[in-house]
C-alpha cells in the first residue's frame, strides 16, 4: 500500500529525492527552538478561525438599531460591524468559542514570536547566514503587530474605536504628510467615510494574512536551506549538525506540540472569557471608557504615548512634531530599526564576518547580552509605564508620581540593567573557569595522593 | 460464508495479530528498538479520551451547551491528540540522534559561472550607463503611474476640513438625545456631554463637556474672557492629543493632592484646567482644549456665541495655521 503510493507520486512528480531527504531532515533538539513552532501553529488556529468568521462577520458602519437577544443593549445605535460581532459571540451557536479562540491566538502567536525573538537575538542565531531569516522574522512581527491591531479594531465596540482614534491621531503626527495620508486612508477625517470598514477588513483577512504567509513561507524555507542552528554539546561542531531526524521522531514531536497548541487554544477560548465586546458597547466618537488598556502586544505604545511630556513641536506656526509622534512612531521605529539593525551592527563592533552554526550561550556574548537586555529592558518599562493607571486604582499610587519616575527610569534603568547583565555574564564564564580549576586541582590532588599511597605499599 | 469468515480473521488479525511480515535483507535505515507494549496502550487509551471528547463537543453543540462546555470538550480533544502523538515519538519510533554535514557555505563555482552568464549576456549592449539611466528613468515614471490611482482612496490635498466645526453663533446646546440644555440643568461638581443641534453627533467637532464653576474662581486668559455663561465652560470633548473623548471630571477634590478641578482623558491621562480655559496641566497633550464661547438665551437655554478659540482634535502639521472655520 505504501510501497504503491510512493512509487505513484515519484512516477507522477519526480519527488523521491526530495522526499526522502526530508524525511531525514535533521533537528537539533533543544526546548527553545519549538518557540518558533508554536508560533506557526497559532499562526494556523489564527486562518481557520478567522475563515470561520468571515462567515458572520458584516464590513459596515451603516448605522442599526439593535433588537437582539442581549438585553442591555436593546434598542441602541450601533454600526452593522458591531452588530455581527454580538450576533456572533451571542446567537451563532459556537461562535463565542470560535471568537475568543481567535483572539486567544492572537495574543499567543504574538507572544510566541517575542520570545522566538528573544532566543535568536541572545543567541547569536541571526549571524551569518542567517541574516535575511532574521529579517524576514522581525518584518513579520510587525505585520502581525498591525494584523492584529486591525483584528479587534474592526469589532467596532467602544475600545477598539478609541483604539482606532488613537491610532488616527498617532498617523495624524507624522510630520508634513500625516495629515494627508489620513485623509486618504480614512477617506475623509476621523471617524472616516462608509469605505473605511471595507478597507480594514480586507487588509485584516486578506492583504496582512497573504503577506505574513507568504513570508512565513520564505522564513521556513531559508531555515530549511541552511539547515538549523544548534547548541554546542558533545559532537556539535561549525561543520556537523547532530540532530533528530524529521521522521519518525521529529513529525509526532510536532504534530503532537501543534495539536497541544491548539488545544490549550481552545480551551483558553472556551474557558477564559476575552475582550467581553458587549459590555464595552457600541463606539461613538464622544465616548470613551476608563481604565482603557489595549491587548498585551500593544502596551509599549500605550506606554510611550503616555510617557511623552506634553508639547508639540511648533515652528512658526508650523507643527513640525505634533506629541503622538514619539511614542507612536519614533519610539517602535527606533525600536524596530535596532532590532532589524543588529546583525549588521554587531558585525561592525564586533569584526566578526565568519559563519555560525553554532550559538553562543548569552554569558559568551557579553556586549550582545548586555545590549540587549538594555533595550529588552527599556521597551518594558515602557510597556509597565503604560499600566500606571491601573496601578494607581489598584494600589492608590499617584499617577503623576508614577509618570515621572518611569519618565526617568526609562533612561536610567536600561543602562543599569545593560551594565549588570554584562558584569554577570562574566562573573558567570569565571565561575565556570573557576570550577573547573577546582575539578583539575582535586583530580590531581587525588593523583598525587594515590601515588603516594602506591609509593608507600612498595616501600 | 467465506466472505464472513475472511473479515473475522482480518478483523482477529487487526487486534491479536502481530504477524511478523519477512524483512528485506537491506540494512535498516531507521534504528530498531524495543517494543513497548505499555506505551502503545497509553497511545490507543489518549487516541480514545480524544474520540470520546470529540464526540463530546458534537453531542454539546447539538444540545447547545455552553461556550465553556464547547472550549472544553474541543480543547481537550485536541491535547489528548497532542498527548497521544508526544509519546508516540517519545516512545513508539526510534530515538536516535545523527549527524551530518551543514551544506556549503557557498558554491563557488556556481556562483562564477551565473555571474559569467550575467556578463555574458550584456556583451551586445555599447551605451550601458544610458540602459541603466533609461530603465531606472522608466520604473520610477511608470511605479508613479501604478501608484496614482491610490489617490483616489480619499482627498489627499485636502485638509482644511479639519479645521471645520458645526458649531455657529445662536446653536442651541443640545444633549445626547437632541433634548436642548438649559443652564439649571449644569449643576457644580458634575460634567455634561453637549452637542450642536440638529448636526452630526459622530463628527470630532460636535461633542462638548460643560462643566459649572464657580464664577469667582475662573481664571481665563484674556482672549477668552466672556466665552463662559455664569461660569458654566464649554470646551471640545475630543483630546487634543490622541482624539479620544474625554470622559473624566476629576470633582469633587481630594484637596491635599488635587487641588483644582480638571477635565482628564481616559486614554493617555491627558489633563486640563477647565477654569484656565483648557490649559494642560499634565500629561502628553500639546495644546490646550479648544473653548466655545456660550451664552443663556432669553428662555434659559445654552446656545453657543461663535465657533471654537482653536482646532479640534489632535495635531497635525496645520493645525495651528488658522483658527476654527466658522
Amino acid at each position: 500500500m505504501i510501497a504503491r503510493l510512493v512509487r505513484w507520486l515519484d512516477a507522477r512528480s519526480g519527488t523521491a529525492p526530495f522526499v526522502r531527504k526530508s524525511l531525514r531532515y535533521l533537528f537539533p533538539d533543544h526546548w527553545s527552538f519549538l518557540l518558533g513552532e508554536v508560533a506557526l501553529y497559532a499562526f494556523i488556529v489564527l486562518v481557520a478561525t478567522g475563515i470561520y468568521l468571515t462567515l458572520f462577520f458584516v464590513d459596515s458602519t451603516a448605522q442599526v438599531v439593535y433588537h437582539g437577544p442581549y438585553v442591555p443593549l436593546r434598542g441602541q445605535h450601533m454600526s452593522e460591524a458591531y452588530r455581527s460581532v454580538l450576533n456572533i459571540s451571542t446567537t451563532v451557536k459556537a461562535g463565542l468559542l470560535i471568537r475568543q479562540t481567535h483572539h486567544w491566538a492572537a495574543n499567543v502567536f504574538v507572544a510566541a514570536i517575542v520570545l522566538h525573538l528573544f532566543r535568536v537575538f541572545f543567541t547569536g542565531a541571526y549571524r551569518k547566514p542567517r541574516e535575511l531569516t532574521y529579517v524576514i522574522g522581525v518584518t513579520m512581527l510587525g505585520l502581525t503587530l498591525f494584523e492584529a491591531y486591525l483584528g479587534y479594531s474592526l469589532a467596532d465596540d467602544l475600545l477598539s474605536g478609541m483604539g482606532l482614534a488613537i491610532g488616527w491621531s498617532v498617523g495624524m503626527s507624522i510630520p508634513f504628510v500625516g495629515a494627508n495620508l489620513m485623509s486618504l486612508l480614512f477617506h475623509g477625517p476621523f471617524p472616516g467615510q462608509a469605505s473605511l470598514w471595507p478597507r480594514m477588513y480586507v487588509a485584516h483577512v486578506f492583504l496582512l494574512p497573504a503577506l505574513i504567509g507568504t513570508l512565513l513561507a520564505l522564513h521556513i524555507t531559508l531555515v530549511v536551506l541552511r539547515h538549523h542552528t544548534q547548541f554546542r554539546r558533545r559532537r556539535e561542531t561549525e561543520r556537523r549538525i547532530v540532530g533528530v531526524p524529521a521522521w519518525p521522531e521529529q513529525a509526532p514531536r510536532s504534530l503532537g506540540l501543534a495539536f497541544a497548541t491548539a488545544g490549550v487554544l481552545f480551551l483558553l477560548g472556551g474557558l477564559v472569557q476575552i475582550n467581553p465586546i458587549w459590555l464595552w458597547g457600541p463606539y461613538h466618537t464622544y465616548l470613551a471608557t476608563n481604565g482603557a488598556q489595549p491587548d498585551w502586544y500593544l502596551g509599549w505604545l500605550i506606554g510611550g504615548l503616555r510617557l511623552v511630556p506634553g508639547f508639540d513641536v511648533v515652528i512658526d506656526g508650523y507643527t513640525l512634531v505634533p506629541n503622538p509622534f514619539w511614542g507612536g512612531v519614533l519610539f517602535p521605529t527606533v525600536v524596530f530599526g535596532f532590532v532589524i539593525l543588529w546583525p549588521w551592527i554587531e558585525r561592525r563592533l564586533v569584526g566578526d564576518d565568519a559563519f555560525h552554526n553554532i550559538l553562543d550561550r548569552p554569558r559568551d556574548a557579553p556586549l550582545r547580552t548586555a545590549v540587549g537586555v538594555g533595550v529588552v529592558s527599556w521597551v518594558f518599562i515602557v510597556f509597565v509605564a503604560g499600566s500606571s493607571d491601573r496601578a494607581d486604582v489598584l494600589f492608590g499610587l499617584s499617577y503623576t508620581a508614577q509618570i515621572w519616575f518611569y519618565r526617568v527610569a526609562s533612561f536610567v534603568l536600561p543602562v543599569v540593567a545593560a551594565v549588570v547583565a554584562y558584569r554577570m555574564c562574566g562573573a558567570l564564564v569565571a565561575g565556570e573557569w573557576l570550577e573547573e580549576d577546582q575539578k583539575r586541582a582535586e583530580a590531581e590532588a587525588r593523583l598525587v595522593h594515590m601515588r603516594r599511597s602506591d609509593a608507600l605499599t612498595k616501600s | 460464508m467465506s466472505r464472513f469468515r475472511d473479515a473475522l480473521v482480518a478483523a482477529m488479525t487487526l487486534f491479536v495479530g502481530r504477524l511478523a511480515r519477512p524483512r528485506e535483507s537491506r540494512g535498516r535505515i531507521v534504528a530498531a528498538g524495543p517494543t513497548d507494549p505499555l506505551a502503545e496502550l497509553a497511545v490507543l487509551g489518549l487516541l480514545g479520551l480524544a474520540s470520546a471528547a470529540a464526540v463530546a463537543f458534537v453531542v454539546l453543540y447539538a444540545v447547545g451547551e455552553s461556550t465553556q462546555y464547547l472550549g472544553l470538550s474541543l480543547g481537550l480533544s485536541l491535547l489528548f491528540v497532542g498527548a497521544a502523538l508526544v509519546v508516540t515519538g517519545r516512545r513508539l519510533v526510534a530515538t536516535e540522534e545523527l549527524e551530518e554535514d551543514y551544506p556549503p557555505a557557498g558554491h563557488v563555482d556556481d556562483q562564477r559561472r551565473v555571474e559569467q552568464i550575467l556578463e555574458e549576456s550584456g556583451d551586445r549592449l555599447t551605451r550601458r550607463r544610458l540602459f541603466k539611466l533609461g530603465l531606472l528613468g522608466t520604473g520610477g515614471a511608470l511605479g508613479l503611474a501604478l501608484l496614482t490611482p491610490a489617490l483616489s482612496l480619499g482627498p489627499f490635498f485636502q485638509t482644511r476640513y479639519y479645521l471645520g466645526t458645526p458649531w455657529r453663533r445662536g446653536r442651541r446646546l443640545v444633549d445626547e438625545n437632541g433634548r436642548p440644555w438649559r443652564a439649571d440643568d449644569i449643576e457644580r461638581d458634575d460634567f455634561y456631554t453637549a452637542f450642536p443641534e440638529s448636526a452630526n453627533e459622530e463628527e470630532l467637532g460636535s461633542p462638548l463637556v460643560l462643566v459649572r464653576l464657580a464664577p469667582r474662581n475662573l481664571r481665563l486668559p484674556p482672549k477668552l474672557k466672556g466665552y463662559d455663561a455664569g461660569g458654566i465652560v464649554a470646551y471640545s470633548k475630543i483630546c487634543t492629543h490622541a482624539g479620544c473623548a474625554i470622559a473624566m471630571y476629576r470633582a469633587p477634590l481630594f484637596l491635599p493632592s488635587e487641588p483644582r478641578p480638571a477635565l482628564v482623558c481616559p486614554c493617555h491621562y491627558s489633563t486640563f484646567d477647565p477654569a484656565a480655559g483648557g490649559t494642560v496641566l499634565f500629561g502628553p497633550a500639546g495644546r490646550p482644549l479648544p473653548m466655545l464661547p456660550i451664552e443663556v438665551d432669553a428662555r434659559g437655554f445654552l446656545r453657543a456665541k461663535g465657533n471654537f478659540d482653536g482646532p479640534v482634535g489632535p495635531s497635525w502639521w496645520g493645525v495651528r495655521m488658522s483658527r476654527a472655520n466658522p
